[in-house]
Parts: structure tokens; C-alpha cells; sequence
């Protein structure tokens, strides 16, 4: 049933674009629907795109796993848009015709400012793509079996026939329907979770029995530990950073433990784990084959544990008063990998418990108590976030889709109310999925939709649909940005190349198929990073290359071409770089993090006050001279 | 739905008005938001106490900015409708003066 309502979405998504593609014949209509989409239509639109796999497969997934520093991406995904509504709103709708670019060079008509404006679009939605890619593949290997690679090219050819067939109009429809269905299914997942309520024994309702972590009994010994039960045998010993961990063999059958003693009690806890060897195909907890199980749930309620602890249906304030409680202990999980002495790569999955007052505030991911680096990190962050929602392409071409400055500015005020409201679900649904034993330990981006299944297959079937077609339309809108900037910013107004109405249109789906089969590629490479955070790093170069220049074209009247392209450039470029050199990519290209040069994951902080100020420079050192007996 | 036809913008009277409060919300929401952050920073201990309905200050906060940023989205669309009723007989078909 899954995969039936699934095929049916994409179906009906895929109707839908070859609907509008008849429709679809000049310029005005493939870029920006030509202008005619109602305000309200274009509001949940407005949410459709903007509520992508980073927000419902990234937050939920950081809120599950890290709790309330997830939820931070939340609040400051939301502030956003106070930028975009109450400074961009109005002033993108009357400067612009079809792309960011027009905008910024409608006082100009620079070739300099149509160069890097295109190009900075393109980057931009092209750092933006990756984690919906990524999503996509995410999404697609547990509801189709396949691997993550066949679900981001699934995901690419499906979106290129959408956007190379119908452009801006059927994006525009695609996500309003996506927007919401999305709101509504999340609020249906927050109330079963309300429903369902708390347990120190989830059991996904009945359907999958809980199993506590297996704990051993041991003697503490000269060399360690000793299993007190002599069918296990201590095979190896591993002491890695603060923890210790064993190689237990019984029977013949292996299995890996953690040293868990307390209150001078020696103890072993089980881990899970997966040993991969070059040439054989990786073994899950003793199983060749065989799947991690899933993890997440509470040890004690408010210092109640077992039955008496269950609280059965709750209210909204309730269920988090409870889990942010101090005497409210989560259970949860973090990986450690080692080579153990037959030259395997183990990655061990071991618990640690974190009372609930420390899962309800900022601090288990982002290190806001640590030191003055790690804090500029986070205010680095939350300045990306706040900046650089106005500064997204795929958002502000949505602007050219209504019919007047007024419209834009109330399709913005739907698309706050509706994003707000969804921002507030997620909490719900990632702190659903960190109690219910949902969260797969080897990547959580899937939490939501987990969490979904939990609650019955026509659930999971229709969030899945849904997040897919999330995916779909943000790929779609982030597509005709890109090819909104190669067909129309590079080749017509930058080059000058000469196209007649028809020519256009297909200059843009041409180049949408290329944007798409560098968004698969790239898809496919970043696999198994968190959505949202990368997401969170498309935004720096958002704020960092767009935002300065809209801002001061609108309030500096001393802007000058030079200063803007300038600034554009410095802002794509230094962003990139400290992104580039950042520990975070460091780790993605399999090098130690420590040894990033630079030691802040988040650039913001310092690329968008360096093309302010270089907006700034350059305009004063060009502006024009005045005339001789002008005033 | 029914779609209002394209129509060409022109010069808008109350962009000056709407300009001037657009900036000095921003101002104010941005305000608040810095603040969050900087309480997280400063004095992260804050956040983990209790303010309402057994709600911590981080959650309360962080509703606060969500539910916040649309009453203010809802005011300052109230403003403008009301500016540009006001201004509109000062503007000939068209949109010009």
C-alpha cells in the first residue's frame, strides 16, 4: 500500500506539470506563471517551498536526536521571514521581472551585476539542492528498498521533466498542494502523539515490542573488566576517549559491550553494531545483513519508571513539561568507530542518558557553554538564519508570481502564519520520535517519516508521498532559479544572445536538465549528512551574497554597480571558502576535523559584514564624480 | 481560487509609509531575537527554568518568536491596507499621480 499511494503522488504531481506545460509558451509564463497566481495560493506555495526536506526531514531528525537545538534551526527559519516580509517584500515585486537579478540590476543595467548575480544564484541553489538530494535518497531507500543513490536520480528525473515541461506555473501548484498536505499530516502525526502519550517501554503501539538494552553483570579485574557470567569469554579491549569498550565472544557468537558500571557496581551494557571488511558484506549486531534496531526513549518520567510511569493521553504543554522535566531521563545515542584486531571497521552504537531540563534547551549540539569559538559558531548560525531566508532565490522569484507589491506582501503574511504553525509541530514530532523508539541510529534525517510508521502503514505511506513530493517541488523551484539565472541572467540579458519568446523557454529547460544532473551528482556525494544542517550553510551564502546588496540598494543611495557586483562576488566567495575549510567538510572529505584551518563550522558571522563592507568601499571609491556646476 | 489578472505596478503613494514601519518592526523583532541569542550564550542556565504552564524559558521563548513574528506580519499588513485606502484617491488610473 506504501508504494501505491506513493507512485500515486508522484503520478498525480507529474499530471499536474504535463497539464501546465500546454499552457506554458513565453517567457513571463515559465519563470514566474505570468504573474497571475492569487496571493493566497501563492502564500502556501510560499510554505511549500520553503518548507523542504531540510525542515520536515532535517528538524525533525536534529529535534529527535539533539532535542531543543533542532528546534533552534526551527525559530530561526521562521524569524527569516520578518526580513523577507517586512524589507524585501514589496521592493523585489516592483523592481523585478523574473529573477533575483533583474531585481538587483534594475537601477543599473550592469553587465558586472547581471554576471555575478546569476552566478550567485546559481550557487545558491545549487548549495541548496544538495540536502534535498540527499533527502530524497534518504526517503526513498526504506519505503522502495532501493539504495540512496537510485533515489536521488529517481528524484532529479522526475524533477526535470517537471520543470523542463511547465516551469514556474506547475512548481507554483505542485507546492501548494505539497504545502498543504504537509501542514495537514503533521498536525494528524502531533496529535497521535499526543494520543499516545509517554512510556519508559514504547512499543510503536503495539506493533514492534520494546527491547531494554541488555545489561551483564562483571567483577572488575587488574585488566578490566570480567563478564560475571562464565559462558562469555573477553575476546578484546578497546579504551577510546572516556569510554571503554569489549569484545565478547559466547558460543562462538560475537557481541560488543560498554563498560556501564556505577555507584562502584561493575556493569557491561550491549551495544549495537556493524563490522564492515573489505570484500564481505557487513555484519549487524552478530547478523550478516542484518539491520540496526531502532532507538529512542525515555528511562524515567518526572522519576517514575516502568508502568506507573506511562502517562497515557496528554495536552500540548503537558507532553513537554514532562520531557523537559529534570527528573525526566532520555535515553540516547552516540557512534564510535574502531578497527578492531582482525583490521574490521566497527562502528558501535552505545547509550548515555541526558535528563530532560538538557534536551529542552540549547547546549546537547551546539556548544553555547563552551569556548568563545564555539559560541560565535552558534550566533554565527542563528545570524544565517535570520538573513538569509530573504536572500534565497527560489524564494524571491516567488514574488514575480503575483499580480502586484500588495499581493507579495500577503501571500508573505499566509506563508508566515502557515510555516509558523508547521515550525511549531515539529517539536512535537521530533521529540515524538526521540520517545518512541523510531529513530533509526545510522542517520536520522528519517525520523518523521519513522515515526509516521509507528502509527500504522497508511500514515507512513502518505507522509512518505508527501515528503517525497516535498522534495520534488523545492527541487523544482530551486531548478528554475537555476535556469531562471543561465537562460535569461547569462545568456539573454548578460551575453546579449538573441532569442525570440520560444527560444527562451527552451534555452531554460535545456538548462534546467543540466542543473539537475549537477544537483544528482552532488546529491549523491553528500550522503548521510543532516538535511537541515546543510541547508543551514546554503543560507550563509545567501545572506553572505545576496542580502547586502538588496539591503543597501534599497537603503544606501551612494550604491553603485561596482559596489554591488563587488559585493556579491566577496560574499560567494568567502562564505564557499570558510564552508570549504570548515571541520564539518573536513569530516565529509574523511580528514580529521580537528585539523580544519578553520575552526567554526557556521561562516556568517563573517562573510555577510565583509560584503557589507565591501559594498560600502567599492561604492564610494566609484561613484560618479559630479558635474562640474552641479551642486 | 479566483486569480487577479497581472497588472503593471505603478508608482505606490504609501511605499514611503510602508517602508518606515516595515523597518521599524524589523528593528523591534530583530531586537527580540537577539536577545534569545544572546540569553542562550550568556546565561544558558536561564532557559532550563520554569516560566509557564510548566513550560521552560526556552520553549516559551521560541513560541514566543514564532507566534511574535505573525502578530506583528498581521499589524503591519493592517497598517499598510489602511495607508493605501487612505492614499488611493490621491492616485489616478493607471497608478500615476
Amino acid at each position: 500500500m506504501a508504494v501505491a499511494i506513493f507512485l500515486l503522488f508522484v503520478g498525480m504531481v507529474l499530471g499536474l506539470s504535463f497539464y501546465f506545460a500546454n499552457k506554458t509558451r513565453s517567457a513571463s509564463g515559465y519563470y514566474a506563471a505570468g504573474g497571475q497566481i492569487h496571493w493566497g495560493v501563492n502564500g502556501i506555495a510560499f510554505a511549500g517551498d520553503y518548507l523542504s526536506a531540510a525542515s520536515f526531514l532535517g528538524i525533525c531528525g536534529m529535534i529527535a536526536t539533539s532535542g531543543y537545538d533542532g528546534f533552534l534551526y526551527s525559530i530561526g527559519y521562521l524569524a527569516g521571514w520578518i526580513v523577507a516580509l517586512f524589507v524585501v517584500a514589496e521592493p523585489m515585486k516592483r523592481m523585478g521581472k523574473y529573477t533575483f537579478t533583474d531585481a538587483v540590476d534594475a537601477k543599473f543595467n550592469s553587465r558586472g551585476i547581471k554576471l555575478m548575480a546569476a552566478i550567485s544564484t546559481l550557487v545558491v541553489s545549487l548549495c541548496y539542492l544538495i540536502p534535498q538530494m540527499v533527502g530524497a535518497g534518504v526517503l526513498v531507500e526504506p519505503l522502495l528498498g532501493m539504495p540512496h543513490a537510485v533515489g536521488v536520480i529517481l528524484v532529479g528525473a522526475v524533477v526535470i521533466i517537471i520543470v523542463a515541461t511547465a516551469g514556474m506555473t506547475s512548481t507554483t501548484y505542485v507546492q501548494f498542494l505539497k504545502g498543504a498536505l504537509l501542514i495537514v499530516f503533521s498536525l494528524v502525526v502531533t496529535v497521535a502523539v499526543l494520543m499516545r502519550g509517554l512510556s519508559t517501554a514504547p512499543d510503536q503501539g503495539g506493533q514492534v515490542p520494546f527491547e531494554p538494552n541488555v545489561r551483564l553483570a562483571a567483577h572488575a579485574a587488574a585488566g578490566g573488566l570480567t563478564p560475571a557470567d562464565p559462558a562469555y569469554a573477553v575476546v578484546e579491549t578497546h579504551a577510546i576517549k572516556a569510554w571503554t569498550f569489549y569484545k565478547l565472544s559466547r558460543d562462538g557468537r560475537i557481541s560488543w559491550w560498554i563498560d556501564a558500571s556505577q555507584g562502584g557496581q561493575a556493569m557491561l551494557e550491549e551495544c549495537q553494531w556493524e563490522s564492515r571488511r573489505a570484500g564481505a558484506e557487513p555484519v549487524v549486531n552478530g547478523e550478516p545483513g542484518g539491520r540496526l534496531r531502532q532507538v529512542g526513549n525515555l528511562v524515567s518520567i518526572e522519576g517514575r519508571s516502568g508502568p506507573e510511569a506511562r502517562t497515557g493521553p496528554t495536552n500540548p504543554f503537558r507532553f513537554l513539561s514532562a520531557i523537559g522535566s529534570p527528573d525526566t531521563q532520555v535515553l540516547q545515542w552516540r557512534m564510535t568507530r574502531i578497527k578492531d584486531a582482525e583490521g574490521a571497521d566497527v562502528t558501535l552504537h552505545h547509550t548515555y542518558t541526558t535528563p530532560g531540563n538538557k534536551i529542552l534547551r540549547p547546549g546537547t549540539r551546539f556548544k553555547i557553554e563552551g569556548s568563545l569559538l564555539e559560541r560565535i559558531d552558534f550566533v554565527s548560525l542563528m545570524l544565517a538564519l535570520f538573513l538569509g531566508t530573504a536572500a534565497l532565490p527560489h524564494i524571491l522569484i516567488r514574488y514575480y508570481t503575483v499580480p502586484s507589491p500588495a499581493a507579495a506582501r500577503k501571500s508573505t503574511i499566509v506563508a508566515i502564519a502557515a510555516i509558523g504553525f508547521f515550525y511549531i509541530l515539529t517539536l512535537y514530532m521530533g521529540l515524538g520520535a526521540m520517545v518512541n523508539a523510531v529513530i533509526n541510529p545510522l542517520d536520522n534525517n528519517m525520523s518523521a517519516p519513522l515515526l509516521a510508521r509507528s502509527f500504522g502503514t497508511f500514515l507512513f505511506a502518505v507522509i512518505t508521498a508527501i515528503a517525497f513530493a516535498t522534495v520534488l517541488g523545492t527541487v523544482a523551484g530551486l531548478i528554475v532559479a537555476a535556469s531562471g539565472a543561465v537562460a535569461h541572467d547569462l545568456m539573454d540579458r548578460f551575453a546579449g544572445v538573441q532569442m525570440n519568446e520560444k527560444q527562451k523557454v527552451r534555452a531554460g529547460r535545456l538548462a534546467a536538465f543540466a542543473v539537475g544532473l549537477v544537483a544528482i551528482v552532488l546529491g549523491i556525494l553528500f550522503k548521510g549528512q543532516n538535511v537541515s544542517f546543510l541547508v543551514g550553510l546554503a543560507f550563509a551564502v545567501a545572506a553572505s551574497a545576496n542580502l547586502p546588496a538588496v539591503i543597501m540598494l534599497l537603503f544606501w543611495r551612494r550604491t553603485t554597480a561596482k559596489g554591488v557586483a563587488a559585493s556579491i562576488a566577496v560574499g560567494v566567495v568567502s562564505s564557499l571558502a570558510l564552508i570549504a575549510f570548515s571541520p564539518s567538510l573536513f569530516s565529509q572529505y574523511g580528514l580529521d576535523p580537528a585539523t580544519a584551518p578553520i575552526p567554526f563550522d557556521n561562516p556568517g558571522i563573517f562573510s555577510i559584514p565583509l560584503s557589507f563592507l565591501v559594498l560600502v568601499a567599492v561604492s564610494l571609491a566609484t561613484r560618479p564624480k559630479a558635474s562640474p556646476g552641479v551642486a | 481560487m479566483l486569480h487577479e489578472p497581472a497588472a503593471r505596478s505603478g508608482k505606490d503613494p504609501a511605499s514611503p509609509y510602508k517602508t518606515r514601519i516595515g523597518t521599524w518592526m524589523f528593528c523591534l523583532y530583530a531586537l527580540i531575537y537577539a536577545g534569545f541569542v544572546a540569553v542562550n550564550i550568556g546565561r544558558p542556565v536561564l532557559m532550563e527554568r520554569e516560566i509557564l504552564w510548566g513550560l521552560n524559558l526556552a520553549v516559551v521563548y521560541g513560541f514566543f518568536l514564532i507566534i511574535f513574528a505573525l502578530v506583528l506580519a498581521l499589524i503591519y499588513n493592517g497598517l499598510c491596507n489602511a495607508k493605501e485606502r487612505e492614499l488611493k484617491d490621491t492616485v489616478a488610473p493607471g497608478g500615476e499621480r
